[in-house]
């Protein structure tokens, strides 16, 4: 099994980041748009009751999880192509476990998740990033930003399984942006305005993954705030695993 | 003339079309700009109360004048991609064999995108009114940003047709994209110029969008100021990325489609 989720790992690592275009746009993308809103936004700091000084500080955040719509789309389309090139065919010939298979083909779009959120972390620190939870707040982020690209990226590979269409998997880019519009992305939830976009966003699991990941920049540890961003995103991710793993085994059985 | 008018309404006619008929064409023109009214307008409202933030129809209408300007040069990139898709499947090629004025392939895709707008602009600008947007200003004013919508349309169509006929691969996509949408995003998005901070501001301040958006907020307050300034500066563009298509279109020739 070790053996099996290496090579799958191995393989998707290396054809990952053998293709710029799977790697620069998850980390430049969300810095520009981070830059060009802190930048645009800064003036909501002076809205009383804004939980921040700088718009940095709030809006930090929204990369990581932008990170891991990209890492959605990748782990999608990358199982979308091994089932159009015919790879899953010849594998399922092979006595590879279906565990082994996806836990190694998530692993490279995992890599360039983690890649992606130190360099996020650090473009933060060099822009003067008020980081209330100290240095061990730092793993911490680390760990729930990985969760949440693990929960996108199992959600993708579900589609790019079930679809076997790397096109399908493109079409669900705009929902997945959808849902990270109509969250607490751009204003903390109390200060939306509109009832019914509050309304939107509280019941928008994704309000819960940013709140989580603010939390360690903007309050420290904010334990509500924590317990939401990690429970919401483990339920997620147990859901797109086992969605994932039944749709490979319905692929599996169909080839 | 003739000539150029009968490839002109051809090519419009058939890449109006294409669109009104293939739902994965019409459908991003359309939701992208709504969902950005919709998380702009909605989402971001309680920006209007931020001191010194004094614009008088209110924030839906702030946000309804860039999401025009964004939808009108949106459809002019995803005509962009239509010519580019064009080459790729060969018609361009043999749409350049066949026709007599080859000037009017590209007006032809410059009124398509225009359809587009008019489509996309007539819907938003319902759904604006259902959600509140106080208009200030008269019919001479929505006339005037109408105007503007469509010549950023014109100016956003010929940049993506000059990017198209060079490189003749869908690949390109990128590049006609990216350019529009920085170029948008760095002007006054979500407050007026005077509010925007730090380096974001420095290049609003130098950027020739933000006077066709402060213009066309102007218009639907009903106090257009500075209308001529923005009317040079998009018929500037215009000029300039006529002269890039048709260059463009020469490059194409020059390599048989």
């Amino acid at each position: 099994m070790r053996t099996q989720v290496y090579e799958i790992a191995r393989r998707a690592i290396v054809q990952t980041i053998r293709q710029p275009a799977l790697v620069i746009p998850p980390v430049i993308f969300p810095l520009i748009m981070m830059a060009i809103n802190t930048g645009g936004l800064n003036a909501a700091t002076n809205l009383p009751g804004f939980p921040a000084d700088t718009y940095l500080d709030f809006a930090i955040a929204v990369p990581f999880l932008q990170g891991s719509l990209f890492a959605c789309i990748n782990a999608g389309a990358s199982m979308a192509r091994d089932v159009e090139t015919g790879f899953l065919q010849r594998l399922a010939m092979t006595p590879m476990q279906r565990a082994a298979l996806l836990i190694g083909q998530l692993g490279g779009v995992m890599v360039v998740a983690l890649m992606s959120a130190l360099i996020y972390i650090a473009v933060g620190f060099a822009a003067g990033m008020d980081f209330e939870a100290g240095l061990l707040g730092i793993p911490a982020l680390l760990a729930l930003a990985m969760l949440v690209a693990l929960a996108f990226a199992a959600l993708g590979a579900f589609v790019g399984l079930r679809s076997g269409s790397g096109e399908t998997v493109q079409g669900f880019f705009p929902l997945f942006f959808v849902l990270l519009f109509l969250s607490s992305m751009s204003l903390p939830r109390p200060l939306i305005e509109q009832d019914w976009f509050r309304f939107i966003a509280t019941y928008n699991p994704v309000s819960y993954l940013i709140e989580g990941i603010r939390s360690f920049i903007i309050t420290g540890w904010d334990a509500e705030a924590l317990a939401l961003g990690f429970g919401v995103a483990i339920v997620i991710a147990a859901a797109a695993i086992a969605a994932a793993s039944s749709a490979l085994r319905t692929r599996l059985v169909r080839t | 003339m003739r000539r150029f008018w009968q490839v002109t309404s051809a090519v419009a006619w058939r890449s109006i079309h294409k669109v009104a008929t293939t739902p994965a064409l019409l459908l991003p023109s359309v939701v992208f700009p709504m969902f950005f009214f919709v998380a702009f307008a909605g989402g971001l409202s309680n920006v209007a109360n931020v001191p010194g933030f004094d614009f008088p129809s209110g924030y839906t209408a702030f946000q309804f004048v860039f999401v025009l300007l964004q939808a009108a040069s949106f459809g002019g990139v995803f005509t962009g991609f239509g010519i580019a898709a064009d080459f790729e499947n060969g018609f361009a090629r043999r749409l350049l064999l066949a026709a007599p004025n080859r000037y009017g392939i590209i007006a032809g895709y410059a009124i398509a995108a225009a359809a587009r707008t008019t489509f996309v602009g007539v819907l938003l600008f319902g759904v604006a009114l259902l959600t509140g947007m106080q208009v200030g200003g008269n019919g001479v004013d929505l006339f005037g940003l109408v105007v503007l919508a469509y010549l950023t349309s014109f100016a956003a169509t010929l940049f993506s047709a000059g990017v198209a006929m060079r490189l003749r691969t869908l690949q390109a996509g990128p590049l006609m994209q990216m350019p529009v949408f920085l170029v948008l995003f760095l002007a006054p998005v979500y407050v007026p110029l005077k509010l925007l901070s730090g380096w974001v501001h420095a290049v609003a301040t130098v950027n020739p969008v933000t006077p066709l958006i402060e213009t066309g907020r102007d218009f639907i307050s009903g106090s257009p100021g500075n209308a001529g300034t923005a009317y040079g500066i998009v018929l500037t563009l215009l000029l300039l990325f006529a002269w890039w298509a048709v260059r463009g279109l020469k490059a194409a020739e020059a390599a048989g489609g």
